[in-house]
C-alpha cells in the first residue's frame, strides 16, 4: 500500500471511530444536562472512571489521526502547499491535538 | 427563442426559430449556417456516439446533439458556452489535449498478456470483474464529466473523472497486465484520492456511467495493493 492509500485508509477508519464517539458524546451531554449541570457533577462522574477515560482517549487519538489528513488535502488544494514542510507542520498539529486532548482527559480522570 | 452564445469574452445574442424535436446542436448549426458563419463549434456524428459536441448549456455541460431544447430552455432562452475546465480555442471549441493527455497519464491504454499467436482468453460476461468493467466501458470521451468536476477546477493537475473511469475499466479487466503500474499512476493528490465525491460527473454523464463508483473502486484496489 502506498502512502496516499494508507492515509486514505487511516482517514476512513478514524472517521468510523469518530462517528461513534461523537454520537456517544452528544447523547451523553444532552442526557446529562437534563437536570442542570455543574463542574462537580461532571467530575463526579469522570474521576477515577477508567471506562470514560479510555473512551475519551480513543476519541482524542481518532481526532489526532483524522483532522491532519483532512487538513493536508485542504492545504494542498487551496494553498498548493505540498512536500515535507506541509507534512512536518501537520505532524506537529497532530501531536498538539494529542497532547492537549490527552491532558484534558487526564485532568477529568485524575 | 433568444440564444446567447459565448464568443471570446462576451455573449452574442441571436434569435432562432423554434422547431419540433429541436436539439441544442440544431440551434448552434442554425446560427452558423443562417446568421453568422464565423461561429466556431465542433461536432461529428450527431447521434451521441463521437463525443465531440459537448458544450455548456444554461450553465450545465451537456452533449448538445442529444439535448432537446424543450428540456433545457429556461423562459425561452438558451445560453451556450464552451466546456469549463478546458482552454478555449475559439467560441464554442475547446482544446481537448490536456483532457486526453490525462487518459495517457492514467495508463488508459490496454496492455494484455497474450500475443496474437495465443488463443482468446475466455471471460464470462457474468463475472463480477467483467460487469465492473462493462459499467464504465461505454465512455465516449465527451468531457462533460471533466467540465462538471469542481476538483479539476481547483486542481488543474487532477486526472479527472473520465481518465479515472478508464483506468478503473482496465483495473477490472482480467486480461490486463499492467495494473500495478496503473494503480500507482492513478493514486495520490492528483489522482483518485483527490476526488471530493461531489458526484457531478455521475449526475451529468450522458452515457449514465458513474465515474464516482470507479474512483471508489480505485481507492479500494489501492488499499488492497
Amino acid at each position: 500500500m502506498n502512502t496516499q492509500a494508507m492515509l486514505w485508509a487511516l482517514q476512513r477508519a478514524s472517521a468510523a471511530v469518530l462517528a461513534l464517539c461523537v454520537a456517544v458524546h452528544l447523547v451523553t451531554i444532552i442526557y446529562a444536562v437534563q437536570g442542570g449541570l455543574t463542574a462537580a457533577d461532571i467530575l463526579g462522574r469522570t474521576r477515577g472512571n477508567l471506562a470514560w477515560a479510555l473512551f475519551y482517549a480513543v476519541f482524542v487519538v481518532a481526532a489526532a489521526v483524522h483532522a491532519p489528513i483532512g487538513l493536508r488535502a485542504v492545504l494542498g488544494e487551496w494553498l498548493r502547499w505540498r512536500g515535507r514542510s506541509r507534512d512536518a507542520i501537520l505532524a506537529l498539529f497532530s501531536l498538539s491535538i494529542l497532547a492537549l486532548g490527552l491532558r484534558a482527559v487526564l485532568a477529568v480522570f485524575a | 427563442m433568444k440564444v446567447l452564445v459565448k464568443r471570446q469574452h462576451t455573449f452574442q445574442e441571436f434569435e432562432v426559430p423554434r422547431e419540433p424535436s429541436q436539439t441544442v446542436l440544431d440551434v448552434v448549426t442554425y446560427i452558423q449556417r443562417e446568421l453568422d458563419p464565423t461561429l466556431a463549434y465542433r461536432y461529428a456524428c450527431r447521434v451521441g456516439m463521437c463525443g465531440s459536441c459537448a458544450m455548456e448549456v444554461n450553465g450545465v455541460p451537456r452533449w448538445t446533439c442529444r439535448t432537446h431544447v424543450d428540456r433545457v430552455a429556461e423562459k425561452e432562452t438558451l445560453t451556450i458556452g464552451p466546456l469549463r475546465n478546458l482552454p478555449v480555442v475559439r467560441d464554442l471549441v475547446t482544446d481537448m489535449r490536456e483532457f486526453f493527455d490525462k487518459w495517457a497519464r492514467a495508463k488508459g491504454a490496454f496492455a494484455g498478456r497474450r500475443s496474437r499467436r495465443d488463443d482468446f482468453e475466455t471471460v464470462s460476461p457474468e463475472s463480477k470483474r467483467r460487469r465492473q468493467a462493462d459499467a464504465g466501458i461505454e465512455c465516449i470521451g465527451c468531457a462533460v464529466c471533466y467540465a462538471a468536476c469542481d476538483t479539476v477546477t481547483w486542481n488543474p493537475a487532477y486526472l479527472g473523472p473520465a481518465a479515472l473511469n478508464r483506468a478503473w475499466t482496465l483495473v477490472s479487466d482480467v486480461r490486463e497486465d499492467r495494473n500495478a503500474e496503473r494503480l500507482l499512476a492513478v493514486s495520490g493528490e492528483d489522482g483518485c484520492h483527490a476526488c471530493h465525491t461531489h458526484v457531478s460527473c455521475t449526475e451529468l454523464c450522458p452515457k449514465g456511467i458513474s465515474p464516482t463508483a470507479g474512483i471508489a473502486g480505485l481507492k479500494r484496489a489501492l488499499f488492497k495493493a
